[in-house]
């Protein structure tokens, strides 16, 4: 499948992944963040149950402290 | 478009700031000085020694609240901006009370648990309201790795997304100025294509 992944096209050989499976795969999975799936918040307890498929647009935000 | 018009513009609007710390007090002195209507500032916290190299505060303010604080300073600019401040610690039950009515919203947290918090309550509670966010700006140089990205029409992030502030990674004035700085441009933005 092929998904927008923020604003740049990815491609992986899977007809669909999980959010945890895709944080994993892209070695994401250990910061703070949000998730939305075609402009909706991800709630942290659906990341397992939450497919992404051909032609999402997943958008993450790190968020990194400091201010 | 002179000055004096988009002074007029902008003094209609009312916008949050979500932290009073090196985001939020940097962010609300640019947006004074652009003429925005009504800043709503909250924060919990006093200013200490170590908030001076990056928060818009001075020595002989150290141990007073920020938010009362930040409105004398902001008032001292002389813009005819409102000043709302908040003397509170945020949480998902006051943020949809003490922001609403507000047509954009600045995250300005230093801690990464709370930006996810805020965040989290503004999309599930507040849908609609734009937010600015301030995600990576620790240490100094690499002024080539602060971004600006639009996630959605409701969603902004200025910063590198990437620096976690530690003691040797320190947020300093120029890096966090600069993302203060373009949260308040991007709020700019918005509400200058806001009728």
């Amino acid at each position: 499948m092929k998904i927008l992944l923020n604003n740049r096209e990815e491609y992986f050989d899977k007809e669909s992944l999980t959010i945890n499976e895709l944080l994993l795969l892209k070695k994401l999975s250990f910061r703070l963040r949000i998730v939305k799936i075609n402009g909706t918040l991800i709630q942290k307890d659906s990341y397992d149950n939450t497919y992404i498929k051909n032609d999402d647009n997943v958008q993450i935000l790190y968020l990194m402290s400091g201010g | 478009m002179k000055f004096s018009e988009i002074k007029t513009h902008l003094s209609r609007f009312r916008v949050g700031i979500a932290g009073a710390g090196g985001l939020g007090s940097n962010c609300a002195v640019a947006l004074a000085r652009s003429g925005i209507g009504t800043l709503v500032i909250s924060d919990f916290d006093v200013i200490e020694e170590t908030n001076l190299n990056r928060q818009f505060y001075f020595a002989d303010q150290i141990g007073r609240k920020k938010t009362e604080a930040l409105k004398e300073n902001i008032e001292r600019i002389g813009s005819a901006t409102r000043i709302i401040a908040n003397q509170i610690k945020l949480n998902p039950d006051n943020i949809p009370l003490i922001y609403s009515g507000c047509d954009v919203i600045v995250e300005a947290f230093d801690r990464s648990d709370m930006k996810e918090m805020l965040i989290e309550t503004v999309l599930t509670r507040m849908p609609g309201i734009p937010l600015v966010v301030g995600s990576g700006m620790a240490g100094w140089g690499n002024n080539e790795s602060i971004n600006y990205r639009m996630i959605d029409d409701y969603l902004f992030v200025c910063g590198d997304e990437s620096t976690e502030a530690s003691q040797d990674m320190p947020p300093m004035a120029p890096r966090v100025g600069i993302v203060a700085n373009m949260q308040a441009n991007v709020v700019v933005e918005i509400l200058m294509k806001k009728q």
